[in-house]
């Protein structure tokens, strides 16, 4: 890919990223930024590609453990996401536990 | 193990890499609204499956070994962490993930560095290419501030390290050489890309390390989800530059996508805590507001929401308490109020009215007005019998009341208000407040509700912002 492809891509998912986030309601603003910090995990794709055609150890170390990083930022942004949009799935049972107002 | 089949670069990966950056797209759209988050949520994680599965196909990937450990590990944490954590301590687990996905950037940039080093050594390349070079530069700093700085948010609210503002003598002077000190080693990087020095490259990164810790730490605890949104952005670029660096259309999309929307929703979010993000950044306060000590007009941190959002906080929850005042009784709003509660009934909310023995013009005079606009008999509770309850309640809705609600009066003995019995809202999971302003009531003080974490203030005239909130809850 050409540098000037990859700018054009790079400047039109600027504007894509602005557009797609209008007026979001603030009960969404914490499970949105989790959501958007477990996509930029995909950088875990880097690291498959640094350990996948490495050859000397440090590069071996360094690589996996940028992949152990990716994925804990994949795998649990994704998952915690979907817990916090649990409180909007219909009705729950009722509450067990009532401590635990939103801490500051 | 599964036969490697994909060139890279090659046009069936740049597809599914479409595919890919398409799920995201839509995933993140759908997050921006209640009844689609949680699918929205899905499709990005299964654009995530893709692109991953993409990547482990192409052309060459070797040491499967390590590839396996690293996912293994790496996957094994997230889902223990994730199913561990408290609902409370959400936001430190996603400052976490952001810190890791930061460093993930950081080595990445670094092994590139390596590599393009060893490739000038084997005599491949004359030089790495600044088309490379300076992304990888980028990546490896913001990687690397995103990292620590992460990092700090996490060890802040998980209480690991004092969450006021801890500011060093000389701080805005000490980050701006360091920033200078950064940018010069990657300029002299740069400008010797034949034989770039990598003792430099991790300098540059140690350096980053420090400043992300120096402009974290300054931070108060109550402003950190602002911060965390912030990094995020910023570790979605860095993600995105290590994309240049790599050739790979997926990371810069998916990189910038959440550097851009990332910083709308920093905005977003700073708007809505009623501060600005250069302010949080370089003033170096707001941690939470000493009890009691702002008599004096200053203006104190509080959260403003709109008629959508608290429909949505009410409609959401499993039992709701009402509490009527005064400012109810003056804008007439009891029939817009009883219209908010069946629409919530419908929705097999449970909702009950607080009546404060004082509340409205004269004892007794708020269960007329709600008799009036037919509210159960039932539902209205004496401010002694729905006390206890209030933990148990998820949403508070505070309606044209003040003084009633102060918990001045319980916990602060100087208060002029000290003694007088309260409906306890603040011990509701989250409490909304429609008053048309933060002007104090009957008793002239300051209502500390208004600025504690769990209170969000709706400012309106109570019969609008009633009938605006009934109308939502219809839409959702």
């Amino acid at each position: 890919m050409s540098l000037m492809t990859e700018i054009t891509i790079f400047v039109l998912a600027v504007f894509v990223g602005f557009e797609v986030i209008s007026k979001v309601p603030t009960t969404l603003h914490t499970p949105l930024m989790s959501q958007t910090n477990a996509i930029h995990g995909i950088v875990m794709l880097g690291g498959l590609i640094v350990v996948g055609y490495a050859d000397d150890p440090l590069e071996y170390i360094i690589g996996t453990i940028a992949i152990a990083f990716g994925a804990i930022n994949i795998v649990g942004g994704f998952m915690v996401t979907d817990r916090m949009l649990g409180m909007f799935s219909r009705k729950p049972k009722p509450k067990a536990d009532a401590d635990g107002k939103g801490g500051a | 193990m599964l036969e490697a089949v994909l060139k890279p670069g090659g046009d069936a990966a740049t597809a599914l890499y479409i595919v890919a950056f398409s799920l995201f797209i839509v995933g993140i759209k759908q997050g921006t609204h209640p009844t689609t988050a949680k699918r929205g949520n899905l499709i990005a994680a299964g654009g995530m499956v893709v692109a991953v599965i993409t990547t482990l196909l192409l052309d060459g990937i070797g040491n499967w070994g390590l590839i396996a450990i690293g996912l293994g590990v790496g996957g094994a944490i997230g889902v223990i962490a994730s199913i561990r954590v408290q609902m409370t301590e959400m936001p430190q687990m996603v400052a976490l993930y952001n810190g890791v996905g930061g460093g993930a950037v950081a080595l990445i940039a670094w092994s590139e560095i390596r590599h393009g080093i060893a490739e000038i050594d084997h005599g491949a390349i004359a030089s790495i290419p600044l088309d490379t070079l300076i992304p990888v530069l980028f990546a490896g700093v913001v990687g690397s501030i995103s990292f620590w700085g992460s990092n700090v948010a996490f060890a802040k609210l998980q209480d690991l390290i004092p969450t006021r503002p801890l500011a060093v003598p000389g701080q805005q002077v000490i980050n701006a050489l360091l920033l200078i000190g950064i940018v010069a080693a990657c300029v002299d990087i740069a400008v010797n890309n034949g034989d770039p020095s990598q003792a430099i490259f991790i300098g540059v990164l140690i350096a980053a390390a420090i400043l992300g810790n120096l402009v974290v730490l300054p931070i108060g605890g109550a402003d950190m989800p602002v911060v965390i949104s912030l990094l995020n952005a910023f570790t979605g670029l860095s993600a995105a530059a290590a994309g240049f660096a790599l050739d790979n259309v997926a990371l810069i999309v998916a990189g910038t996508l959440v550097g851009s929307s990332g910083t709308i929703l920093t905005l977003e979010m700073a708007t809505a805590m009623n501060r600005s993000v250069g302010n949080i950044l370089f003033a170096g306060f707001g941690g939470a507001p000493a009890g009691g000590a702002a008599a004096s007009g200053e203006e104190r941190p509080h959260v403003s929401i709109g008629a959508q959002d608290a429909a949505i906080k009410l409609a959401y929850a499993d039992s709701v308490v009402i509490v009527p005042g005064y400012g109810l009784a003056v804008a007439q709003a009891q029939h817009a109020i009883k219209e908010v509660a069946d629409e919530l009934e419908k929705r097999g909310v449970t909702v009950n009215y607080a009546i404060h023995p004082v509340a409205g013009r004269m004892p007794g005079h708020m269960n007329v007005l709600l008799a009036e606009a037919d509210v159960p008999y039932e539902q209205l509770r004496e401010m002694e019998e729905i006390n206890p309850e209030m933990p148990r309640t998820d949403v508070a809705v505070v309606v044209g009341a003040n003084d009633v609600t102060n918990p001045a009066a319980k916990n602060d003995p100087d208060s002029p208000i000290a003694g007088m019995p309260i409906i306890e809202v603040s011990e509701a999971q989250q409490v909304i407040v429609i008053k048309r302003s933060l002007s104090p009531g009957f008793a002239g003080i300051d209502n500390d509700l208004f600025y504690e974490a769990n209170t969000s203030m709706l400012f309106a005239d109570a019969k609008q912002a009633a009938a605006d909130i009934a109308a939502e809850i219809t839409q959702l």
